[in-house]
């Protein structure tokens, strides 16, 4: 079973969708202990402001349990931020899973933000990308960004160098929307379902 | 980098994608799901749903058209006309769309961008603006281009940046179904000043006018309708054009 984190977050309708276009069966939406700790994959969806995001999760008790998990968990976009240390945004404390830190991209030059489009994945290094080619472009839409670290599995640029995902045990997290970057959207999703 | 994306956009009316000119004298031109699903497949990089559904029944509609778009489409997708509330757009983002687009109501209501952007974040909120040059003045216009606003492109364009806005959508009126080309130097001077994205839309007739708007004109982006719907430029042809002229962009 897979289950998709249910809280106030936005847009989680993509994110389902693109899970039954793997043909998984249906995804459970649900914000229940018992659901999320017997799922075999978690997805922690999230558009928006993530200090909204992770007032959301603590009010709920989520925080809790999603630290408390042992299978594999997939952050996307405020999902993969609020698994940071801390974020700039609303200079909200993270769940602390990625030993790095979210900010938000200055402004400088002819430089846009958000950071909206198809940009590249590189340095590529954990098996959430196999089959997927260095260059490979994906969807992103954000202003703030979480530094390359330790924890980084594939870089891009805008302006400047940041995570295009990250990885730590069993959290992993991706600052671009696999659910909306096409048929390599949906390998990184299938390898994901798959590990 | 960030890609310079192409854009198709499909107006819709009952469920069905038309496409005018100076919109006006509509042709149907095929089913806006499979329509979207083969834009997709080619490798357009986002697409434009717009409603031009006159009656209620028609906008019914097309919010179910919106849940079938987002089942079945694996790249993002703006949806607009007709919204002019917080109720609208929220309707629209429960159907899965990932971007409205507001026109004539944010410049009956400003606040509306705040309203949206607050709720749903700036990344939801594209201001689609099509102005025309009277006097020699870039001018807002509403309804097809025929009624002109008080309110000028470009401090119109800012106070929506300001407001939350996400991305601009500028269309030329003067140029919108020519096969012309774009005004590249108003461009170049909007899309200079814009800390957000810019779309440009409304007169490319060639694979030149795309590649201009997006270097010269500095856009982030390219939205057509004819050149895509009646096979003119194909959407595979025009971006291979467009990276071997050394643009950045996804193929």
């Amino acid at each position: 079973m897979i289950a998709v984190v249910e809280y106030e977050a936005g847009n989680v309708r993509s994110v389902l969708n693109a899970l039954r276009r793997c043909g998984i069966g249906d995804p459970v939406l649900t914000a229940r202990e018992d659901l999320l700790k017997a799922a075999d994959k978690v997805i922690l969806p999230g558009v928006g402001d993530a200090s909204v995001a992770l007032e959301s999760l603590r009010r709920a008790g989520l925080d809790r349990i999603i630290l408390a998990l042992e299978r594999p968990v997939l952050g996307i976009c405020v999902g993969m931020q609020i698994l940071c240390e801390r974020t700039e945004e609303g200079n909200a404390e993270g769940l602390g899973i990625f030993r790095t830190a979210v900010r938000r991209f200055r402004p400088s030059g002819d430089l846009k933000i958000p950071h909206m489009g198809w940009n590249t994945l590189s340095a590529l290094q954990n098996p959430l990308f196999d089959g997927l080619e260095e260059g490979t472009y994906v969807y992103y839409v954000h202003s703030y960004y979480a530094d390359i670290c330790p924890d980084t599995i594939a870089r891009t640029e805008h302006g400047i160098p940041f995570s295009a995902a990250l990885c730590r045990g069993n959290f992993f997290g991706t600052q671009f929307h696999p659910e909306k970057s096409g048929p390599a959207g949906a390998r990184i999703l299938r390898n994901f379902l798959s590990l | 980098m960030v890609a310079k994306r192409i854009i198709p956009c499909l107006d819709v009316r009952d469920g069905k994608t038309v496409k005018g000119v100076h919109f006006l004298d509509l042709r149907e031109v095929g089913d806006a799901v499979d329509l979207g699903a083969k834009y997709a497949a080619e490798g357009a990089d986002e697409l434009v749903y717009l409603d031009i559904s006159a009656t209620l029944e028609g906008r019914k509609t097309f919010t179910r058209l919106v849940s079938s778009i987002s089942e079945r489409i694996d790249i993002p997708f703006t949806v607009g006309g007709g919204i002019s509330s917080l109720a609208d757009a929220a309707r629209l983002l429960e159907a899965g769309a990932d971007k409205v687009s507001i026109n004539s109501a944010a410049i009956r209501t400003p606040g509306l961008i705040d309203e949206i952007a607050g709720h749903f974040g700036n990344q939801f909120v594209v201001v689609a603006i099509d102005a025309r040059k009277i006097g020699g003045r870039w001018t807002a216009t509403t309804h097809g281009g025929s009624r002109p606003t008080d309110r000028e492109l470009f401090s119109w364009a800012h106070e929506a940046q300001e407001r939350g806005a996400g991305e601009i959508l500028f269309t030329s009126m003067d140029h919108d179904g020519t096969k012309r080309g774009y005004p590249v130097p108003t461009f170049a001077a909007l899309c200079g000043s814009l800390t957000i994205p810019v779309i440009a839309s409304g007169g490319a007739g060639s694979i030149g006018d795309i590649a201009e708007v997006l270097t010269e004109g500095k856009a982030d982006a390219a939205l057509a309708a004819s050149i895509f719907h009646y096979g003119e430029i194909p959407i595979p042809t025009l971006k291979a054009a467009l990276a071997a002229r050394g643009i950045a962009i996804r193929q």
